[in-house]
């Protein structure tokens, strides 16, 4: 392998932020390339400034980097302008670290994180000079990886890549290695790269999409079923038992020029149980696995002396939520850098709840612009439709809390083409935002709030996967409403993401192997950096659907029912399919569910079947707000005796899941 | 104490903003723990500012900023120390090559200060002849006018006054031409990619500019032109007063 800067160079006097391709970040580890050494290249397929931040490339390259039998590179998608030189002038999509062509490492590996980039993994495999179908590559070429949060449906990118890793990294890589280490010892002789997919897809959490029949009936998936009887039937995700024995990235990357996350991250938790139905994250990231406090200090004290940085971000689902917070945060203040300065903390996610923001206010430093929360409903009905239990006491108290503490303006999720929505609730959150405007008013003139729109896409996973999504007319619609009826509300604004993009992520969010060739013609007809709206057009997407002759009504906007076959069905996450359906019976029904870091388990299957326990700190949930259980725990911070007892005496795996599920719904309506 | 610092911008990192540097600074400053005076009020930032803006994707030998150090720092910390710190915590291509001390209040800031710099043009495609040719023509019209465009704005200007001097560069191990210009930096300035433009119109000046390097940045004292610090190396130890 040898490098192409020279090749480079001279093509980055004419390109914006030239920057972007030169790697030599400080904490970029001198990747040491060797005979017998298995080589990966990681991708982000996006612009290095949204990718160079990602935690999981930084991790995994940090870890591939330390082993004696690996070396790991990154790179990026490179923007329009680069791309066209390269395509020009025959520059291959090369790594950033050395400048090597990426068609030249054994593994090239995407992380995925939202759908709208499967166009630009067609396209860099394409920039790579490798064949963007897998049946046409070579016994040599990269084996192509995806992971991430989308790699839980991977299937409208089975014909495009090799290998599928479900959950978390760490481990994963390195049986993948050892396989691929073999392969290379034993010469990759031609013909020998089914075999070794064979060989890859027999690791826990490896998913090798070639090894699988696809049957359809009509426009109705059959199943999936592996071709040989030693591939696994069912592919289960991968899940690091205990945080503490991970403590990456070592050497975090402080980037050479600016990115979107521009300071030092310290992941505290992974998992999520406060079991909102949307959120396909909090569902395929279960349990929760909190860092121990300590360990937590130790890599914010490490990271910002290697880094430079006066800033970190405490990464998680909900951070707030996190047993050790404020130890964290006494302690970091002031940190021990040698500086007149302070650090300042940043917390991501933020629960919405006075508590929080009172938190927030301490750790801030000066930068009070803007706080963000997100209700996601404007109503309480359909709050606990969607098991976001935040009241309205809560949004209003975090308001009171942030506008007293000096900030003048605050922004509000919300999602919009929820199930069950009717227009009272899309209304309600109008409502929501100029309650908070008037209570902003009474500390500040200044006071403004904007409402951000988006629309709903159901994923896969979670307990919404069955619900059709509402159409671009209806969403559109439902924008124009929050849109008209904020006009006449004082200090209001609002903002949406477009539907027609939200249309197309819903082509692919739940797409089958059939949505691959779609995927491909958005690609051929120059579709790529599609969650950029000034490069999205949804005609290009409705042309390839009625070209393959899909129909977008029956991807989409379609509700499914319990028996129908999914597309994801062969993957799992630890959720039982059934304990997925009843949560969604539960949510027509109106019905919350509590939080199981606190309360009794009502076996989702995660930690049941993965033999493994949340890790939690405190046996009590951290003070302030109803934390998610719909009862008023902000005043004096008292916790209800419901919520004390502390679940982990089992846990025999229960006959069925519909038993405990029962239950713990009924429990959820006792409190709410 | 208020310092003075040059140090060089080479290599790959030339290929970083001006606005990037000052971030590489701040974070090479904070890993060094050298203490900085902080400005007041609700978002303090250090005390640091940069001088003249160097193009992205040229690289420099003379490149400057001024800092101010917390009194914690104590009046007689070892300067050339601070020099061999801060290289150490910069990103690769970064060597800072003097520290001076300077005096409070009579120094005007670098940005007014700086009237004109040199630069060395390394060219692609350009043979020793033309190159000579090229620069006797350009100095002996009175005007050339250039059509350029800053901030999106397309204007037509007269940049012969901006031209100081333009000389064949002595030959390195480099086989193409090198051209040595010094541009004023007063009014409008004239970039090196806009002197090659002028100078050969016909060719693209981006191809042709293989290398941009800044080698000296001049201010006026007493009529006279001289190097804001002059390119004494520190490991001499020369003690080198500021202009």
């Amino acid at each position: 392998m040898t490098s192409l800067w020279a090749r480079v160079e001279p093509l980055l006097a004419r390109v914006q932020k030239p920057a972007r391709y030169i790697g030599c970040e400080d904490g970029a580890i001198t990747p040491r390339h060797g005979p017998g050494k298995v080589s990966w290249l990681l991708a982000y397929p996006d612009t290095y400034e949204i990718g160079l931040p990602n935690q999981g490339l930084q991790i995994l390259n940090e870890i591939l980097n330390e082993r004696d039998d690996a070396v790991a590179e990154r790179t990026y998608a490179p923007w329009h302008d680069l791309e066209t030189l390269m395509r020009e002038r025959n520059v291959p999509l090369f790594s950033v670290d050395t400048h090597r062509a990426a068609g030249d490492f054994d593994l090239f590996a995407f992380s995925l994180a939202a759908e709208l980039v499967y166009t630009n993994v067609i396209n860099m495999i394409d920039l790579a000079g490798v064949a963007v179908r897998s049946a046409h590559r070579e016994t040599t070429d990269p084996l192509i990886v995806l992971g991430g949060h989308c790699a839980f449906n991977p299937e409208p990118l089975a014909d495009y890549v090799d290998l599928v890793v479900l959950g978390e990294g760490e481990e994963v890589i390195g049986d993948i290695t050892e396989v691929v280490r073999e392969w290379k010892a034993s010469g990759q002789t031609p013909g020998s790269r089914e075999g070794v997919l064979r060989e890859l897809s027999k690791i826990p959490g490896v998913y090798a999409p070639a090894m699988y029949d696809v049957e359809y009936d009509g426009p109705a998936l059959r199943a999936v079923t592996p071709k040989y009887a030693d591939v696994p039937a069912v592919v289960h995700k991968r899940t690091v038992a205990d945080l503490g024995q991970w403590p990456y990235p070592k050497s975090p990357l402080a980037p050479l020029t600016e990115v979107v996350h521009d300071r030092l991250a310290v992941e505290v938790f992974r998992g999520c149980t406060r079991g909102c139905r949307f959120c396909q994250a909090g569902m395929i990231t279960r349990p929760v696995r909190e860092r121990p406090a300590d360990q937590v200090r130790t890599m914010i004290q490490n990271g910002l002396r290697r880094t430079g940085y006066d800033e970190v971000s405490l990464t998680s689902l909900s951070t707030a939520d996190f047993s050790g917070i404020e130890q964290v945060t006494q302690a970091i203040n002031p940190a021990g850098c040698g500086t007149s300065e302070t650090i300042s903390i940043s917390l991501p996610s933020l629960r919405v709840d006075a508590f929080t923001v009172g938190l927030a206010g301490q750790v801030a430093g000066g930068r009070r612009s803007g706080l963000t929360f997100a209700p996601e409903a404007g109503s309480w009905r359909l709050r606990q439709v969607i098991n976001k239990l935040i009241t309205e006491e809560d949004l209003y108290g975090a308001v009171e809390s942030a506008f007293s503490q000096g900030w003048h303006r605050a922004k509000l999720y919300f999602l919009t083409g929820l199930p069950t929505e009717t227009d009272a609730d899309t209304l309600g959150i109008v409502d929501l935002a100029r309650n908070c405007v008037q209570i902003g008013r009474k500390h500040t003139n200044r006071a403004s709030v904007t409402v951000s729109l988006g629309g709903f896409v159901p994923k896969p996973h979670t307990p919404f996967q069955w619900f059709g999504q509402n159409t671009n007319d209806e969403l559109r619609r439902k924008v124009q409403l929050v849109r008209e009826a904020s006009g006449r509300a004082k200090g209001v604004n609002v903002k949406w993401h477009d539907p027609s993009a939200t249309l197309a992520e819903g082509i692919s969010a739940r797409g089958d192997r059939r949505i691959g060739a779609v995927m491909e013609r958005v690609w051929r007809a120059g579709g790529i950096f599609q969650e950029w709206s000034e490069f999205f057009r949804l005609g290009r997407w409705e042309e390839a659907m009625a070209a393959e002759g899909l129909s977008i009504d029956w991807y989409v906007h379609r509700h499914r029912d319990e028996h129908e076959v999914l597309p994801w069905d062969h993957l799992s996450a630890g959720l039982h399919k059934d304990f997925l359906w009843l949560d969604w019976k539960e949510a027509l029904a109106e019905h919350g569910l509590p939080d199981c870091r606190w309360t009794p388990c009502y076996d989702c299957g995660v930690c049941t079947g993965y033999g493994i326990e949340h890790i939690v700190a405190s046996p009590v949930p951290p003070a302030g707000g109803s934390q998610g259980t719909g009862q008023d725990l902000s005043r004096g911070g008292e916790v209800p005796v419901e919520l004390l007892p502390r679940r982990r005496e089992h846990v025999p795996v229960p006959a069925t899941a519909t038993e405990s599920a029962t239950e713990s719904a009924s429990d959820s309506e006792a409190v709410s | 104490m208020k310092l003075r610092l040059r140090h060089t911008k080479l290599g790959k990192i030339r290929f970083t903003s001006h606005r990037d540097t000052a971030r590489h600074w701040e974070r090479a400053v904070r890993k060094a723990q050298v203490p900085l005076a902080y400005s007041a009020g609700f978002t303090p930032r250090p005390r640091m500012s940069f001088g003249l803006a160097l193009p992205t994707g040229a690289e420099s030998l003379a490149e400057y900023l001024d800092m101010e150090l917390a009194p914690e720092a104590g009046p007689d910390i070892d300067l050339a120390d601070l020099a061999v710190r801060f290289s150490a915590e910069l990103p690769v291509g970064y060597e800072v090559t003097h520290v001076v001390a300077r005096d409070a209040d009579s120094v005007p800031s670098l940005q007014e200060d700086v009237v004109a710099c040199t630069w060395v043009l390394t060219l692609e495609g350009i043979d020793a002849h033309e190159l000579r040719d090229t620069i006797e023509r350009t100095l002996a019209v009175p005007s050339l006018m250039v059509d350029r465009e800053r901030k999106g704005q397309r204007s037509t200007d007269d940049v012969r006054p901006a031209i100081l001097d333009l000389s064949v560069a002595p030959a390195t191990d480099d086989p193409r031409q090198h051209l040595c210009a010094m541009l004023a930096t007063n009014g409008r300035g004239l970039r090196p990619v806009e002197l090659l433009a002028a100078m050969f119109p016909a060719l693209d000046p981006v191809d042709t500019a293989a290398k941009v390097l800044r080698t000296q940045q001049w201010i006026e004292r007493d009529g006279m032109r001289r190097e804001i610090i002059p390119a004494v190396p520190f490991a001499t130890r020369t003690p080198v007063e500021c202009a």
